[in-house]
């Protein structure tokens, strides 16, 4: 039994480690420029899980096996070791520790950065079950809204004032978004009912979209290509099919886009 | 000691001796088959969503029979998986995990294990039990009305919990009644938690120093005070929730929203996020609630079967305090995502691997428990060991979804879905099993079956593994937890076989469960007679007869010499040295 329980934890290990190793699953391919310091991160720290996890249940395994009852002779009369305790005490805050401050350093650089100028400006209000992709048009303004004006029936989704002239030439789709590749993108995320969260995998790009906050994420899209924008924050029924499509191209086409969509 | 006037006569009468009975040891059995009904109908709600998830289309003739309105047309709808998933984290963390390692064995055992007759507030701890099951009532009732269960999740969210049936099926009424038992289950633990401390701090019996008390008692206690302070505070934000829906006001919904096309003209100026931080503060230390007595089982299973002192004594009470304390200051790493600010997030990562240190050093004496030990691998000791591997399973990927920006791609994916579920469920699981197989001679007086016992163990520990590994894989591609399927998106799709295995792995091993139960029940009454002290154990609990009588010590009073894990002292006339043998009989 002691001989089963010990393989049985190294066959866990072994298994676990070395899927993670062949990467049989894992992150979807990368497309976003801020995504690649994330990876390297998350790589890092798996890593160092990954030997602490290994080593652990190794340990484990070997000494169910090797200290399994025998014989009539006692166990060790063995009460602490304060040296020994020291070692572990120090090494596991200065791993940890470590690994937090350099996860932060990431973290600043994504967060505290700040927007670069030229970066274009896209606002999403998210809804049970879609998202409102804004465009601001050739003005660079969006134009105010009233929730008492929003009508899904009549396709006004974010409440569009008529009146103010800086709203006329906004650009609003629901649940199709385009973006154009090597240029930063800010995201204004707004919600208009419940919390939801925008999710992009191949971005690396994460956030809730929360009712009476406008928070403001960045990205850079790397390759072209469709994409797709999930919802990360249980929002009701049907949550699991709050699909948006995402389509980053080059900037010439991007820009065709918005000019075939102004005519409309 | 004064306190031991304390002693109450024995109850007549059925109603009194087994129902309403104040006596520690019935209260704490009574929490206990609470629990396992709670486990019971929490792994059939586990069931449904399993289904679901891996054969989301599969129409079920059967079960629409039994559900018309969960199965229209066929397929289960995604609302029905919703109300099973939100139940099935409520139960399960509530009336299981914080019921059945804290007020379960915790009421049975800690006032044995300090040498006490009683808890200190004997009507309290009665109180307690009946409020439990007053609230798990109203609980289960939100499964059986309009609308049907609510389907918010566990953390139930505002404003998707504070909106009404506007918002969702199961909003309604089901949600009402959600928000009104978790208040009363606040109301019960509160009153546990104050009997639990008064219990430990005032009840101890002559020579039961602090640093004499099992680590069980250590992890109770430094239990009751995290329910001490963490439930009034969910108890408040229940109460501001429930202000929301039927009182008009606005702490969590704020102005201008437009549900289901309708104007919320009602509410103005709330916050979202202020729920969230209220549901946290209390949230986290509610998982180290669920954890702690399972390390303090673990603790003490692991030296009892090994034949050696725990490892680090005192090194063990300072990391449960470490624990608790900084479990209080973690709170935000569920927030990362929400908007809340980046500045506070760097606070909250540091802390929360911080709280991994204090983890780390119980696995480091855990293991050195073990070495030079000579083990006995009883059903309690294998669970014990499970509960090592698991704790470390789920805590390695703790320093994953500390660092924010690693949750960026994580964060509400089935990579957390995994961790948690291995590190304060399946883990605290292990726990309980190792407690109920290592108490259970004492509490019945009969043991159970250890062959059963270790077939249990494999089929459980092989079907954890094998259900909640492949959820790391599922969660470093990306899926999205939550989802009634997850078969819309094509990103998803290539990891359906996985949602099948996954499936099938739980179905046998909530089969297995079944060995256990009837081990359990058969046991009860065919199970072989229990002596005192069957595992040569050294806590008080052993010293009187399986099971205890009314007053546990009868005529005599319990004095104590030793710490807990004397075990294997050199030059002892056996390998074990119990708390109350007077020290001269050891150097004769």
């Amino acid at each position: 039994m002691a001989l089963l329980l010990g393989l049985f934890f190294w066959l866990v290990a072994i298994v676990t480690v070395g899927i993670f190793v062949a990467r049989v699953w894992w992150l979807p391919d990368l497309a976003s420029m801020e995504g690649a310091l994330i990876d390297r991160q998350l790589t890092m720290t798996l890593i160092i899980a990954g030997v602490v996890f290994f080593l652990a249940q190794i340990g484990l395994g070997y000494f169910i096996w090797r200290y399994r009852a025998r014989g009539t002779e006692r166990a060790t009369y063995w009460h602490e070791s304060p040296k020994l305790e020291a070692a572990w005490t120090i090494a596991t805050a200065v791993i940890f520790i470590g690994l937090g401050v350099r996860g932060n350093v990431v973290w600043a650089n994504y967060f505290m950065s700040g927007t670069p100028p030229d970066a274009v400006t896209i606002e999403i209000t998210a809804q049970q079950f879609a998202w409102n992709v804004r465009y601001p048009g050739p003005d660079g303004k969006f134009g105010r809204t009233n929730p008492a004006l929003i009508d899904d029936a009549l396709a006004n989704y974010l409440g569009l004032d008529p009146k103010d002239t800086a709203g006329r030439d906004d650009i609003v789709t629901q649940n199709i978004m385009v973006v154009p590749i090597m240029r930063p993108v800010r995201l204004m995320l707004r919600s208009k009912d419940v919390t939801h969260s925008f999710f992009v995998p191949q971005f690396r790009l994460k956030q809730d979209a929360v009712p009476g906050m406008a928070i403001q994420v960045h990205f850079t899209a790397t390759k072209a290509g469709e994409y797709e924008i999930a919802c990360a924050e249980l929002c009701g029924m049907q949550h699991y099919k709050m699909r948006g499509r995402l389509m980053a191209m080059p900037q010439p086409e991007y820009e065709d886009w918005l000019k075939k969509r102004a005519a409309l | 000691m004064a306190e031991q006037a304390l002693v109450h006569e024995p109850a007549k009468g059925f109603i009194r001796k087994y129902v309403f009975s104040t006596d520690h040891k019935v209260i704490g059995i009574q929490y206990y088959v609470l629990a396992l009904f709670s486990v019971l109908l929490g792994m059939v709600l586990s069931i449904f969503m399993r289904l679901r998830l891996a054969w989301p289309m599969e129409k079920w003739p059967l079960l629409q029979q039994v559900f018309p309105t969960g199965f229209v047309g066929g397929p289960m709808t995604p609302e029905f998986y919703l109300s099973m998933m939100t139940m099935h984290g409520t139960i399960m963390v509530f009336f299981v995990l914080t019921t059945a390692p804290l007020s379960g064995f915790g009421n049975y055992f800690l006032p044995i294990q300090i040498g006490a007759r009683d808890m200190a507030f004997p009507v309290l701890n009665m109180l307690s039990f009946w409020v439990t099951l007053v609230s798990l009532l109203v609980m289960v009732a939100a499964l059986f009305v309009t609308g049907g269960a609510p389907i918010a999740g566990w953390t139930s969210y505002a404003p998707l919990s504070a909106l009404g049936e506007v918002a969702g099926p199961g909003l309604g009424l089901g949600q009402t009644l959600w928000i009104i038992s978790i208040a009363i289950f606040c109301v019960a633990s509160l009153l546990t938690a104050l009997n639990f401390l008064t219990t430990t701090l005032n009840l101890r019996a002559r020579g039961m120093s602090l640093l004499r008390m099992p680590l069980t008692v250590w992890a109770w206690f430094t239990t009751a005070m995290l329910a001490l302070l963490a439930f009034p505070v969910l108890l408040a934000g229940g109460i501001l929730l429930m202000l929301d829906r039927v009182g008009g006001t606005s702490f969590f919904i704020p102005g201008g929203l437009v549900v289901s096309d309708r104007l919320i003209s009602a509410h103005t100026g709330g916050s979202p996020l202020l729920w969230q931080h209220l549901f946290w503060f209390f949230g986290h230390p509610e998982v180290y609630i669920a954890i702690l007595p399972g390390m303090g089982i673990t603790s003490h299973v692991l030296s009892t079967f090994s034949r050696k002192p725990i490892f680090a004594y005192k090194a063990m009470v300072l990391a449960i305090f470490a624990i608790g304390f900084i479990s209080y200051l973690v709170w935000g790493h569920h927030m990362f995502m929400s908007g809340m600010s980046p500045y506070s997030s760097m606070a909250f990562s540091i802390t929360t691997l911080a709280v991994g240190v204090p983890s780390a050093i119980k696995t480091f004496n855990w293991l050195a428990t073990l070495r030079g030990g000579r083990i006995r691998l009883t059903a309690s000791m294998l669970f014990a060991l499970g509960f090592v591997s698991l704790f470390v399973s789920g805590g390695v990927t703790g320093m994953l979804l500390a660092q924010p920006v690693i949750d960026i791609p994580l964060h509400d994916t089935y990579f957390v879905v995994a961790h948690f579920h291995i590190i304060m469920g399946v883990a605290a699981v292990f726990g309980i099993f190792a407690g109920t197989y290592y108490w259970f001679p004492k509490m019945f007086g009969r043991m159970l079956n250890e062959r059963l016992g270790k077939i249990h163990f494999w089929f459980t520990i092989a079907g954890v593994y094998a259900i909640f590994m492949p959820m790391h894989f599922l969660g470093i591609a990306g899926a999205p937890r939550r989802y009634a399927q997850l078969t819309e998106f094509e990103f998803l799709t290539p990891l359906q076989a996985l949602q099948v295995f996954i499936s099938v792995a739980a179905f046998i091993t909530i089969a297995a469960q079944l060995i256990f139960l009837f081990n359990f029940i058969w046991s009860l009454r065919r199970g072989k007679r229990a002596g005192a002290n069957p595992w040569a154990s050294t806590s008080l609990e052993w010293t009187v007869p399986s099971p205890p009588p009314h007053d546990n010590f009868g005529a005599v009073e319990p004095v104590v010499f030793h710490g807990p894990y004397e075990y294997s002292v050199p030059n002892a006339p056996e390998d074990y040295v119990m708390q109350s043998e007077p020290v001269r009989e050891i150097n004769g």
